[in-house]
């Protein structure tokens, strides 16, 4: 049986009106950022299923802006989204539309860009404010809000070469960092494979570089915990 | 042991964090609650459909100056302040502002009324305040364990019906009465709700859920004060939640926060959605 924390019940604190359409889209947008891991200029999204219907009236817009501009579920700022990307010249779009039968009716895909790179996630929020993570450029993952929550978030691209998982983990076995889930992605017409690995110590940018000079990785990010 | 003790037990185990960083945790969501109901009243708003943001000034007018409107009016202080207290942070949520999902965004307005409108009287300090919050969780982790608080799976029995019985428990016990008379409270609150659709114009948390939550505040009330009489819900706690459970899974899905069904898909209704560009008609987004 699963159980309830006092916090479930008594929470989560969020900018309302609804759980799943704004505070569950603010985290996607949070997410998202923090796999792109820096400044964009330019962000698209596409409002899948019922996202993509009633975005404007729960304000599913704002949240997934706010989101992606680092506000979390709770901040006031959410609100005004829209004036505060315009003063910081983050370009957004909305444009309704359709990822397919196989995604929540509460899903969407953020396209983040800045000149010097490009990110696609796509996000479902689930109920309650609860968001999964299904895909990160092409790759099929799964990633829960709530286990972004509780761990940092590393995620590893590399060639399909023998041993890959093996200097990544060996790496962090290495500097004592603990993996407590992890799963990969093979991205069949690219030859490469994603993973993404829930550890218990965030990355330093030092150790980052290091891991991105073994041969065969092509990038490494290392997320910040989602508050 | 007061149920309030429980729950403390209990989350200390679940969290495993030491009692103060649960208070502490639990004082910040309580100043959420005083600070959403604060700046309803200061600052009202229409929501973006126009249809709720303009109760609270007139809930807030009748407290006020209740004296001068005691004599026109049924209710007493309390029940009137509760009314502000749940309608004020419906209208705060709706507005986009900062609040505490207690137990859901929907029905988020109950608590805050009951400790909004009990607090003069009973003369609650901010401990009393807390003791309440957790005798209102450890109600709702029961029926989340049991049955559910959301309304897109229970309807809105498992929303306000929930958590009218998690605010009646919380009177009871900080009134001092028994374990066993605060469960015969939140039993009688949420038998009185079994069977309420969730059926929201729009799919926006708005109508009839900000109004339905300023009088289920007062039904808490009129639960505890039954209870405080001596009076026992004839079926017990436990048993109510399970019905409640089976009573949601009866429901059509026309009237679990779809807006296919009740007053979503009264001509009233309809013509919001269509203004605001909500829910195609016929189109259900929980179908999949």
């Amino acid at each position: 049986m699963t159980t309830f924390s006092l916090f479930d019940i008594a929470g989560p604190i969020m900018v309302g009106p609804s759980s799943s359409h704004t505070a569950g889209a603010a985290k996607i947008g949070q997410f998202a950022r923090a796999i792109f891991d820096a400044t964009p200029t330019k962000v698209h999204f596409l409002l899948h299923g019922s996202f993509g219907e009633v975005y404007k009236g729960h304000a599913t817009d704002r949240a997934l802006l706010g989101g992606v501009m680092k506000f979390s579920p709770n901040d006031a700022r959410i609100k005004t989204s829209f004036e505060i990307a315009d003063e910081i010249g983050l370009k957004y779009e909305f444009e309704p539309g359709d990822l397919g039968a196989g995604y929540h009716p509460n899903s969407v895909r953020i396209t983040l860009e800045n000149p010097r790179r490009k990110t696609v996630v796509i996000g479902s929020s689930i109920g309650g404010g609860s968001v999964v993570m299904n895909q990160i450029n092409s790759f099929d993952v799964h990633i829960t809000g709530n286990s972004a929550e509780q761990f940092f978030t590393l995620v590893v691209e590399n060639e399909n070469l023998p041993g890959m998982l093996a200097k990544v983990t060996g790496y962090l076995g290495h500097k004592g960092i603990r993996i407590v889930n992890m799963q990969s992605c093979y991205l069949a017409f690219e030859n490469k494979v994603l993973s993404v690995l829930s550890i218990e110590k965030a990355l330093t940018l030092a150790e980052i570089l290091d891991l991105e000079k073994e041969e065969g990785i092509l990038f490494v990010r290392s997320l910040e915990k989602l508050s | 042991m007061p149920i309030w003790q429980v729950m403390l037990s209990y989350e200390k185990q679940f969290s495993n964090q030491r009692e103060e960083e649960i208070m502490s945790k639990l004082d910040t969501r309580l100043q959420v609650i005083f600070d959403g109901i604060e700046a309803a009243i200061e600052n009202p708003e229409l929501s973006k459909s126009g249809m709720v943001g303009n109760s609270t000034p007139k809930l807030a007018r009748a407290v006020k100056d209740f004296p001068e409107w005691a004599d026109g009016l049924l209710l007493n202080e309390s029940a009137v302040r509760a009314m502000l207290g749940a309608v004020a942070t419906g209208e705060n949520n709706a507005r986009m502002g900062v609040i505490l999902a207690f137990p859901t965004a929907g029905a988020a307005g109950v608590l805050p009324g009951v400790i909004y409108g009990a607090k003069h009287k009973l003369g609650l300090n901010r401990q009393q305040m807390l003791e309440m919050m957790l005798t209102a969780s450890a109600i709702g982790v029961i029926i989340a364990n049991s049955a559910t608080l959301s309304g897109a799976a229970g309807g809105c029995q498992a929303e306000v019906g929930s958590a009218t019985a998690m605010a009646a428990a919380a009177l009871t016990e900080v009134r001092g009465k028994t374990p066993e008379m605060s469960l015969h409270a939140a039993s009688l609150a949420l038998k009185n709700m079994i069977g309420l659709a969730c059926d929201p114009i729009g799919g926006l948390v708005e109508v009839p859920c900000i109004k339905r939550n300023g009088i289920g505040a007062v039904f808490s009330m009129a639960a505890s004060d039954m209870a405080v009489m001596g009076i026992e819900s004839f079926v017990p706690f436990d048993e109510v939640v399970r019905a409640m459970r089976e009573v949601g899974d009866l429901m059509s899905p026309k009237i679990r926060e779809t807006a296919l069904g009740g007053l979503a898909m009264t001509p009233t209704g309809q013509a919001v959605s269509a203004r605001m560009g909500l829910l195609k008609i016929g189109e259900n987004p929980c179908a999949k």
